[in-house]
């Protein structure tokens, strides 16, 4: 029974993924170009209920839909990680066009060379974990 | 019932993402996208190669769901929603990509020359998505984290270290774009 619920949520992230072009290429180009205010519209949009929800979870002790207690962990604190990771991950977002999310919902859609891309994220997330240890973190 | 077939402003997709977030953490999860990516190497038997992927990936079940819904979700909406029209970008952007060889701007939802079927037999259109995936994939990992788990995820929960990775992601796309695409493209 669970597992409808995550498909079902899956299945409505998709939609929104690729209705609102945020798996399209061109949207991601152009962001970078900051030529549209379209994908900001929708991170701030996004971000601006998100803060919201969030604080109202953490200040009315809101519980999950099975009663349980919501923990919110914090990440470690450190820059070189996230500085060096995000650059990274910047420059391949603005190369494939697409993340991890509107990469699978690129699949569902039939664009097949989206495989490519996928592999090379598993390769590149395999990379990350034989080179880990020798990092900044 | 002509909604359907339009695309999705920014102001309703955004919500809709968050909203998204929230469903995912009232079922006692959270948001994250890339984690998957850990996920499907460990399956793939990447616990023999490195203790990074040793982990009970079956714990992670739930999120495979959901990127399983994604692809689903994707071919639902680019199939019965009309979701494959291209977006409405400016003819300025047109006119670039057109001069960085992009002929398809402006008439589909992906560059043909990246996600057409002809990409398959092109070694500089397979290097390029290659290497994107690759950077995307290290990226991610290395950061802990993805638009989803970060620019959503960790944002809207205040955290400095995402703000940190969200300016990383930037950094990096920029580069790409006005550095590195003049000397690929």
């Amino acid at each position: 029974m669970k597992s409808i619920v995550y498909l079902v949520i899956g299945i409505f992230f998709g939609m929104v993924m690729l209705k609102s072009e945020a798996a399209s290429w061109f949207r991601i180009y152009e962001m970078f170009q900051f030529k549209s205010f379209h994908m900001y519209g929708i991170i701030g949009s996004a971000l601006a209920l998100g803060v919201v929800f969030i604080q109202l979870i953490k200040r009315f002790k809101i519980k999950t839909f099975n009663g349980e207690q919501i923990h919110f962990s914090d990440k470690n604190k450190s820059i070189y990680r996230y500085l060096f990771g995000g650059v990274v991950f910047g420059l391949g977002w603005a190369l494939a066009g697409a993340c991890p999310g509107p990469m699978f919902t690129l699949l569902g859609a039939g664009f097949l060379p989206i495989i490519i891309v996928i592999v090379g994220a598993l390769l590149g997330t395999w990379i990350y974990g034989l080179l880990k240890d020798k990092l900044p973190h | 019932m002509d909604l359907i077939n339009q695309p999705l402003p920014w102001y309703v997709a955004g919500p809709l993402i968050a909203i998204t977030m929230l469903l995912l953490i009232l079922v006692g999860k959270n948001f994250g996208m890339s984690s998957n990516l850990r996920t499907i190497c460990t399956a793939l038997g990447a616990n023999k190669t490195c203790d990074f992927f040793c982990f009970d990936w079956k714990g992670q079940r739930w999120n495979l769901l959901v990127v399983f819904g994604a692809i689903i979700g994707g071919g639902i909406a680019f199939n019965y929603m009309s979701g494959g029209n291209a977006p409405e970008i400016s003819q300025e952007i047109i006119n670039e990509l057109k001069t960085l060889g992009f002929e398809s701007a402006g008439n589909s939802y992906l560059p043909v020359e990246l996600f057409g079927k002809g990409v398959f037999s092109s070694v500089k259109g397979i290097f390029i998505l290659l290497i994107g995936g690759i950077l995307v994939g290290f990226g991610a990992r290395y950061a802990g984290g993805c638009t989803s788990g970060h620019a959503i995820s960790g944002l809207s929960n205040l955290q400095l270290p995402s703000l940190i990775a969200v300016i990383g992601f930037f950094i990096g796309g920029l580069a790409m774009v006005h550095l590195i695409f003049p000397l690929i493209f």
